[in-house]
């Protein structure tokens, strides 16, 4: 992944002061009554308009920024932009001194101001948070970038507004992995896709010509590791995104999957089948060192690390089905944590340690749930036909998954699609890819 | 009279309807019994034939590796053909159902085929003959959702390779 320069600074460092701040977002809970925000176009003077449009044949790239933003903060569930069409005081004025009865008339809480300008060939944004009711400003920042780079822009500003209101980091500069599918169902055509976190830039990395699965990033969004039937020989494989390179991971006589990254990104670990028994091994990228990690004659597999590197969740099948269990990275101290009707499968364990996400099959229904890694406190948050591979945002505020329908009488209609989910199993949404799409996997955040 | 005709009529279409709707019912959970015993699939429908009377498959039960004596039997004929054909060499495909988590699916492939591989080299063929694949539940033969399309595609499929 191309590594973007942002400079960001503080405009004018006000108040940005927790405590006297009267907004306040609270994300722990199912939030029924989201936040009355506006975000007003970002102005631009009518130069720079025409230098922007002439470059990135884009109208007017402040609102189109505005839009960006708009979109992540409706999407995220916490937070209801209001209408444009309401606003009473033009964007460019707003910016230097919002007239903040007319945005209370409006009912709004928090307004984002901003204006977008050239310095040489690049591209300056700055906005402001205000808050509305206490007639002060939240928060000032400026990007200067590269202007094809603005949608990341509206990410950015999103992350800055959303961390402000309610005191965590956000999720929106961020990419997601994933395979995007075609074709009918017992011909699959996949091939390993990436795109921003909204659904747009879309790339495709591999040209569909052999099977590929469950592509996952290493922790600086860089590297993706992922299974590839290439020759008929399903590998873990290794793929540099800004290069294109390819490898084979390891060299084992036998199949290697479900792949994922040891969270200091030295290590992958993964699981290897032979002889009918699959076991979970590591690689060390830097010294090629393979260790075996679990030795049991079941199934041993989709092992994911806790955020310190200290313990492994992963699915086997050794008490008779399919269950979470929980050991320590060297594989010693083995427990099972899932105990509850059903089989469980996919774990993997949240960036802030304290849960493991699931899938779970019971009756014939698909679950996406977590628990607390023992395995006490177990919440489903979705329910359908199928669905699984929960993959965390990096805040692990949000779930992304994916959801197979069922076929009719003739074996037809058959979709696969990527959803969210908040972790209080609110704000279920469609997350908009090019194609169908399977097995997604976020990113860290690109910038901090 | 003519409103009691009407009614005669309206009910003799109403249960002829039920009849045929019964009967359609009957006549499609006779055939899913018939080609599904104790959750493996024991139809026809998808085999194909290495040789005359030799099938290419063998069929499971959810999320199960073992063979049954069905299978067994269409096993011992594909070794016995192979020990015919000593130059053949074959790769066997395991596959899952499409109700499963994905890699364990992958996992479970490779099990099943693994057991059709164990159960031909008892029978004399030689292990350097066979190799393995699994596909997981990625390339099912019956895109249905329904259990006799699941128990088609829970299967370990024996590929010539030359």
């Amino acid at each position: 992944m191309k590594k973007i320069n942002f400079l960001i600074f503080l405009l004018l460092v006000f108040l940005p002061n927790k405590s006297y701040s009267l907004i306040e977002v609270d994300i722990t809970r199912g939030n029924l009554n989201p936040l009355p925000i506006a975000v007003s176009p970002l102005s631009s003077d009518e130069k720079t308009k025409i230098a922007l449009e002439k470059e990135l044949t884009i109208k007017d790239v402040g609102s189109e920024i505005a839009k960006v933003v708009e979109n992540n903060l409706r999407k995220s569930g916490l937070f209801n932009p209001l209408n444009k069409e309401a606003f009473l005081q033009k964007s460019d004025i707003a910016h230097h001194k919002p007239r903040f009865e007319d945005w209370a008339l409006i009912k709004s809480q928090a307004l984002i101001t901003g204006k977008v300008s050239l310095q040489e060939e690049n591209l300056r944004v700055e906005f402001r948070l205000w808050d509305v009711l206490a007639g002060k400003e939240m928060l000032a920042l400026a990007f200067t970038t590269v202007p094809k780079n603005w949608r990341r822009v509206g990410h950015i500003i999103t992350d800055k507004v959303y961390e402000r209101l309610t005191g965590e980091k956000g999720y929106f500069d961020t990419r997601i992995i994933y395979v995007s599918e075609e074709g009918p169902k017992i011909k699959r055509i996949k091939k390993l896709a990436i795109m921003d976190q909204d659904g747009f830039n879309t790339k495709y990395l591999t040209l569909g010509n052999e099977l590929v699965l469950t592509p996952r990033f290493n922790p600086t969004n860089q590297m993706v590791t992922y299974l590839s039937y290439f020759k008929n020989l399903p590998r873990v494989y290794l793929l540099d995104i800004e290069t294109g390179l390819q490898e084979v991971v390891g060299d084992f006589p036998g199949m290697t999957f479900a792949p994922r990254f040891s969270p200091d990104g030295r290590k992958i670990i993964m699981s290897f089948a032979k002889d009918g028994n699959s076991d979970i091994y590591t690689m060390d990228l830097e010294n090629r060192i393979v260790e075996k990690i679990t030795n049991h004659p079941s199934i041993d597999t989709s092992p994911s690390y806790s955020p310190n590197g200290k313990y492994i969740t992963f699915n086997s099948d050794r008490s008779g089905y399919q269950q979470i269990y929980v050991m320590k990275s060297d594989g010693s101290n083995v427990k099972r944590i899932s105990f509850g009707n059903g089989l469980y499968g996919t774990p993997v364990w949240s960036p802030r340690g304290d849960l493991i996400a699931f899938t779970k099959l019971h009756k014939g229904k698909f679950y996406i749930g977590v628990m607390r890694t023992d395995g006490t406190g177990e919440r489903l948050l979705t329910e359908n036909y199928y669905q699984e591979a929960p993959s965390w945002s990096p805040n692990g505020r949000v779930l992304i998954f994916y959801r197979e329908t069922k076929t009719n009488d003739k074996g037809e209609g058959f979709s696969a699609k990527l959803w969210s989910i908040d972790l209080t199993g609110y704000n279920e949404r469609l997350v908009k890819t090019e194609t169908d799409a399977s097995d997604p996997s976020w990113s860290s955040l690109l910038s901090n | 009279m003519n409103l009691f005709k009407i009614y005669k009529n309206t009910l003799l279409v109403v249960i002829l309807a039920f009849a045929l709707s019964a009967c359609a019912q009957q006549q499609k959970s006779a055939t899913i019994d018939s080609q599904i015993k104790d959750d493996v699939f024991i139809g026809t429908d998808t085999v194909e034939y290495l040789a005359k009377g030799v099938p290419d498959r063998v069929f499971f039960a959810t999320n199960e590796s073992v063979l049954t004596t069905r299978s067994r039997e269409t096993l011992r004929k594909q070794a016995t053909w192979l020990r015919a054909n000593s130059s053949v060499t074959v790769v066997l495909e395991g596959h899952a159902d499409e109700r499963g988590t994905r890699e364990y699916n992958l996992a479970l492939g490779e099990r099943r085929a693994n057991a059709a591989k164990d159960y031909l080299m008892t029978y004399g063929v030689s292990s350097d003959r066979i190799s393995v694949i699994s596909y997981g539940k990625e390339r099912p033969v019956d895109s249905g959702s329904n259990p006799l399309s699941w128990s088609k595609n829970r299967r370990s499929v024996t590929v010539k390779a030359n």
